[in-house]
């Protein structure tokens, strides 16, 4: 068993370190007080990505990529967590279920992806169905050989950004002796399509910047040239491709509490009170001592999951541990570093209160702590029958 | 034409250093490594020149523990083509100091005959600043330190150097030596790719005997201690009260 890194994997990462620190850091305030990347500073990242061969590096060489590992990647998104995922939106990571893009939809839609010339989004959310994805109300019916689609989306990140969509779409329903269940079909949707509108969503007190949208289909033609893997077949596209996802959340939450604990080390070493570094108080050094074990534990816990999908060994129960102990992690580590820092902690001088209000929707989004601890338990007691 | 960059393993200039509690020296044990940044900017001026065909081979040398081959790799994923680790301590506290290196070096420019040498204008562990001289010194080549800009044209170079007060422009012919100085040029990232090529890229390992040079160190460390710490700043409250205490002291 080894635990170190490659000299590859340590280059990765410093590469992916000095990059965030350099081109990403020096925006974010502004980021975060506007609520807005502006164009030219995401053109400019896409296309330092591009030149240093990062871009879509989570794709197989043969499509473009850089064909890094599930591990190695999980190191290159660790890095990105550190910064603004407003602004990391254009180190691109397009979503790999576009692997399962077939004949001219390559063409169209997965090497126009990897090679940074159009821009994806995922939309799965209803307002109506989160968690519960098959009870979705947004549903396609044939009429004359195509798709007419009817229904809304909600929570679409990167949704102003994209050119086109990945949508998951009810296209009938079974009877079975558990009641009626929804067949999906996965759809690529490109904006600008009759019928298919991307409005504003909501604000979000999480990740400034990076917005979520509302789609709506009314209407909405697509051909069967449209359909991502087989018609009623969402659910084995979903969960072949969109599996490994949850690694991203909990490897970004690992890098962002990395950052976080910095702050949190540096101000008690150096905040006075009572005459002394707060750190020599039992109360604030112990709380230190909590959060490393913590970071260091979820990193473990996340690269281990990463490295069990490269070996091919079954890792959704590791996965959705990951996902679900670092970001709580992060909220814990977060909100100690916010307590260390008293009433400075809550002011916008410091990234801090960014930190934590960021570290919120960790839980939530990619299937919430609920869902993890669901797939945990489910994992655990299928095979005895409970 | 090669060229040769010789790069440095030094304390990653984010550590916050920490003096050992002998005061022999500086911790190194555990903290983060990196390439000296100003042997960052001479492999970024090396690959540069190649890029231009001004120059067919760039070659990084290291001299010091085993791991500084980490750091060699590093320099090839810039863009290197092939890298030379010259061992020559086992402790990762052991620093072989500038005489033995430049002596060291000066045997690998006899092997390797480059027709420009370029390196940091001094490490930012100990602030030397005296290998380039005292190799310039050995091979009884012309030396251009603390490079601003640096054009190559046939078998010299022009080279603007950063001298007290303003800016120097001397002309050297090559062979020559040639130290970085800080706006020479900003380091590029490693890319993807060429962190992977990195792996594939020759590294050669020799020891300071394979040059017939003695590495034990001539100085000898009497103290190292942290500097002093900064006074505490008091806050004023108004202009007038920081006029008022400015004549106080006698600043203005
Ligand atoms: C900022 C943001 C961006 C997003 N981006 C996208 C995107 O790009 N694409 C996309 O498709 N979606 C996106 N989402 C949607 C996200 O994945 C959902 O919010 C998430 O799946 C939860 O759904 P919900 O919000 O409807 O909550 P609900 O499912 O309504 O859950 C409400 C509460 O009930 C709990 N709960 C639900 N079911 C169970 C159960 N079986 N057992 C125990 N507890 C349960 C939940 O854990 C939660 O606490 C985004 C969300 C946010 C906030």
């Amino acid at each position: 068993m080894h635990f170190g890194l490659t000299d590859e994997q340590e280059m990765i990462v410093s590469t992916v370190r000095s990059f965030v620190e350099k081109e990403i850091y020096p925006h974010e305030a502004e980021v975060e007080r506007t609520g807005k990347v502006p164009p030219e500073v995401a053109e400019a990242i896409k296309q330092k990505t591009i030149e240093l061969g990062f871009y879509a590096c989570n794709f197989p060489e043969e499509v473009g990529g850089a064909g890094l590992s599930h591990l190695d990647f999980a190191l290159v998104e660790r890095e990105l967590g550190r910064g603004s995922m407003a602004l990391n939106h254009f180190f691109g990571r397009p979503q790999n279920i576009l692997m399962a893009c077939e004949g001219e939809q390559k063409e169209r839609y997965l090497l126009p992806a990897v090679r940074g010339e159009k821009m994806d989004a995922l939309a799965m959310t209803e307002p109506d169905a989160g968690s519960d994805v098959r009870g979705m109300k947004c549903a396609a019916v044939r009429k004359g050989g195509d798709w007419v689609v009817n229904g809304s989306k909600h929570f679409i990140s990167g949704a102003e950004h994209a050119d086109f969509f990945i949508v998951f779409v009810a296209t009938g329903v079974d009877d079975t002796p558990r009641g009626p269940k929804k067949r999906i079909t996965c759809f690529l949707v490109d904006r600008g399509t009759p019928g298919f509108e991307v409005r504003p969503g909501y604000n979000s007190v999480s990740h400034k910047g990076y917005q979520n949208c509302i789609l709506t289909f009314d209407d909405c033609r697509l051909s069967d040239a449209q359909v991502l893997g087989e018609v009623d077949g969402g659910f084995a596209v979903m969960n072949e491709w969109l599996y490994a996802t949850r690694i991203t959340v909990a490897t970004m939450s690992v890098g962002r509490a990395r950052r976080c604990f910095d702050y949190a080390v540096q101000y008690a070493a150096e905040r006075e009170q009572f005459g002394q570094p707060i750190a020599k108080f039992q109360g604030v050094s112990f709380q230190i001592a909590d959060m490393i074990t913590e970071i260091d534990a979820a990193d473990l816990l996340t690269l281990s999951s990463a490295w069990r999908l490269d070996q091919g060994l079954p890792a959704n129960r590791e996965i959705a541990s990951a996902k679900l102990y670092a970001s709580e992690m992060l909220a814990r580590v977060t909100d100690a570093t916010l307590q260390i820092h008293g009433g400075m902690g809550l002011m916008d001088d410091l990234p801090i209160e960014r930190f934590w209000r960021d570290a919120r929707v960790e839980r939530i989004w990619d299937g919430t702590s609920e869902i993890q601890r669901h797939i945990i338990s489910r994992e655990l007691f299928r095979p005895l029958g409970a | 034409m090669k060229v040769l960059v010789p790069v440095k393993r030094v304390i990653d200039y984010n550590v916050k250093v920490r003096v050992k509690a002998d005061g022999s020296g500086v911790d190194l044990a555990n903290v983060k490594m990196s390439m000296n940044p100003f042997d960052e900017i001479a492999v970024e001026e090396a690959i540069r020149l190649k890029e231009a065909g001004k120059a067919d081979e760039v070659i990084a040398v290291s001299i010091g523990v085993k791991q500084a081959q980490e750091t060699l790799r590093t320099a090839l994923a810039m863009g290197a083509d092939r890298a030379i680790l010259v061992v020559a301590a086992d402790d990762v506290h052991t620093d072989i100091e500038p005489l033995a290196v430049a002596k060291i070096l000066k045997g690998i420019v006899d092997a390797e005959e480059p027709g420009l040498v370029i390196a940091g204008k001094q490490a930012i562990d100990n602030d030397m600043n005296a290998t380039g001289q005292m190799l310039a010194a050995l091979t009884g080549w012309a030396q251009a330190t603390f490079a601003n800009k640096l054009d190559v044209d046939g078998d010299s170079a022009t080279v603007t150097r950063e001298v007290d007060g303003g800016l120097q422009t001397i002309k050297v012919k090559l062979p020559a030596i040639v130290t970085t100085d800080l706006r020479l040029n900003e380091p590029r990232y490693a890319s993807l790719p060429n962190i992977m090529k990195a792996k594939k890229k020759p590294m050669e390992e020799k020891t300071p005997a394979d040059y017939g040079v003695d590495v034990t160190p001539r100085l000898s460390i009497v103290s190292t201690s942290e500097p002093p710490t900064r006074q505490a700043g008091e806050m004023v409250g108004s202009v007038d009260e920081l006029v008022s205490k400015l004549k106080e002291r006698g600043a203005i």
